[in-house]
């Protein structure tokens, strides 16, 4: 062990040595920001798209008015922005405490074996197009009860947040360090407790990026709602009836000849990335000064 | 400076500083204990009384079972998949492993310290110390506070933080968070409090503060100490178990163990030949 450092060479490398290093450095660093800006741009450009396009039909009636009938200039998309966040609050419903309690049950409960299946479940179901949930729903909700509703479009984008939701939970709760837990148990709290009061509290930043991860994502789904929440020209008055969202009612405009429904797309689209951007800042507040008490 | 020099004094006087106190009724009777992790035995029918309202230090090198054996004190062994336990464990003479007791109503009983201080994150230095009473149901405001102040001044950590008990505990020092640990195990009126080497994350004056508060608290409650460093053994405890290979090699009074073991291997270990 003695000698294990005694035929080190030292040596001051010269001066083109180093002048060689100090240019690799500043390639590697040109190289870096180069990548960087390649990656960022696309996505500059788009949102800078979407401004630029959506704003310039971004009026008052926008957000006051009812589609018009086909043909007419003018209107707006409010229940279609309402709709959105009316399905979004549904989904949210299902899909936030059954994606959470699963991921609390992966992480503190379950044993080995159930928890592979569980896990592989959820991966797969993560992975399958959005359209086949709308196709499920469809088979279970829709048809039985000969009608698209509100519900059934809520209960198609839930689904496919249980199992984003699941897993991040899982992920965020396993990252809590084990001496917290055993904190816990070693004053004589019940485990439950502990998980509810102390570890969840502890990962709650995770879980609430995991929660709007998963809002994000569902909010822009359009094929689950097609044959699920349906689309409405007019206000929904009942949640058993078919609902405008905001990606169906995009869709359709985007599709359409006309001019002025083009450039109502694109608004629907700016607005539906303000929601996004406005839960995101919202939840996040909230949670800052949760979390820091 | 005056707790610098209690430090000098005590490590001139060495063991003599504590006389053993003699209790009648053991805190812990420990009989034919065995441990296995899976397949492999931690702990080798070990036997042996913890006495009352005293300091008992568990020595021993790595890998030896001593922090098996703490965690045995209060069933927090049981949380490792695989682990098994044989043997019986009487606390003030009530068997700490019926089937009808609750695990939870014995650690609440037996407190307990770990080596890294572990505060919760998200928590207040009130919010911490008072977490074991408001989970375990606890919610009268005056009696809360009242605990709230005993508990921080018995580990000595009042007149640091009185001002501010509202920052979270985790922007205490190190050795302030391992008080504030300590203030939280001893705010549910442990009758043990268990310490798996308290002290090997701190410094030296750290460290110092919280053997003096080992002193003050034995008179209150019995404490089990788990270290590594001897000479912490020989300054606060009174009496010492060794042990080795998951077997208790000897347990004596900490003067004994020190300057005149009965087992060569005791001899060999806190002379330091090996381990």
């Amino acid at each position: 062990m003695n000698n294990l450092y005694s035929n080190v060479v030292h040596f001051r490398p010269s001066e083109r040595q180093q002048k060689l290093r100090r240019w690799k450095s500043y390639f590697v660093k040109l190289a870096l920001g180069c990548a960087t800006i390649l990656v960022v741009t696309p996505l500059f450009l788009v949102l800078y798209f979407l401004a630029k396009e959506g704003a310039s039909s971004l009026t008052v009636d926008f957000f006051t008015q009812l589609p018009k009938p086909s043909g007419e200039i003018g209107g707006g998309m409010a229940n279609a922005i309402v709709g959105s966040i009316t399905l979004l609050a549904l989904a949210s419903s299902i899909g936030i405490p059954l994606g959470i309690l699963g991921g609390v049950y992966l992480a503190e409960y379950g044993n080995e074996t159930v928890n592979y299946w569980i896990r592989l479940c959820a991966d797969i179901l993560n992975g399958v197009p959005s359209i086949v949930w709308g196709m499920v729903v469809y088979a279970i909700l829709v048809i039985p009860f000969k009608a698209f509703s509100a519900y059934a479009g809520g209960l198609a984008l839930g689904l496919i947040m249980i199992p984003l939701i699941m897993r991040t939970t899982e992920e965020v709760i396993l990252l809590v360090p084990q001496s917290y837990r055993e904190a816990g148990l070693a004053l004589g709290i019940a485990r439950w407790k502990i998980i509810s009061s102390i570890v969840l509290r502890t990962a709650l930043k995770g879980i609430v990026t995991g929660v709007l991860v998963a809002i994000a994502r569902v909010s822009g789904e359009t094929a689950p709602l097609i044959f699920t929440a349906f689309g409405n020209s007019f206000w929904n008055h009942s949640l058993a009836q078919p609902i405008a969202a905001l990606p169906l009612q995009i869709y359709t405009y985007a599709i359409s000849p006309y001019e002025d429904l083009h450039h109502q797309a694109w608004a629907g689209a700016l607005v539906l990335m303000l929601l996004i951007l406005g839960i995101n800042i919202i939840v996040r507040f909230i949670s800052r000064n949760k979390s820091t008490t | 400076m005056t707790s610098i020099d209690n430090l000098k004094k005590r490590i001139i006087i060495g063991t003599q500083v504590i006389k053993p106190t003699v209790s009648v009724i053991p805190a812990f009777e420990i009989r034919n204990l065995k441990l296995w992790y899976s397949q492999n035995q931690a702990l080798h029918d070990v036997s042996f009384d913890i006495a009352a309202n005293q300091v008992t230090a568990i020595i021993g090198p790595s890998g030896c079972g001593k922090s098996t054996f703490l965690r045995s004190l209060n069933r927090l062994h049981e949380t490792i998949a695989g682990s098994r336990m044989e043997g019986s464990i009487k606390l003030f003479g009530d068997d700490l492993y019926l089937k009808s007791i609750d695990a939870a109503y014995v650690r609440r009983r037996v407190g307990m310290v770990f080596q890294k201080s572990n505060p919760f994150p998200t928590m207040s230095i009130a919010e911490n110390v008072l977490v074991g009473l408001r989970l375990n149901g606890v919610n009268d405001q005056k009696f809360l506070k009242q605990r709230l102040e005993e508990s921080l001044r018995l580990s000595a950590l009042w007149d640091e933080v009185k001002d501010f008990l509202d920052r979270p505990g985790v922007s205490l020092s190190g050795g302030q968070q391992q008080r504030l640990c300590i203030a939280r195990a001893l705010a549910v009126q442990p009758e043990v409090l268990l310490m798996d080497e308290p002290c090997s994350a701190l410094d030296p004056i750290a460290t110092m503060k919280i053997e003096e508060l080992i002193q003050t608290l034995r008179t209150k409650v019995s404490i089990v100490i788990v270290t590594h460093n001897m000479q912490q053994a020989s300054r606060c405890s009174n009496k010492t178990a060794f042990f080795y290979l998951g077997r208790l090699i000897e347990y004596s009074e900490t003067r004994t163990i020190f300057t005149n073991p009965l087992n060569p291997q005791t001899e060999a270990y806190v002379s330091g030949r090996f381990g």
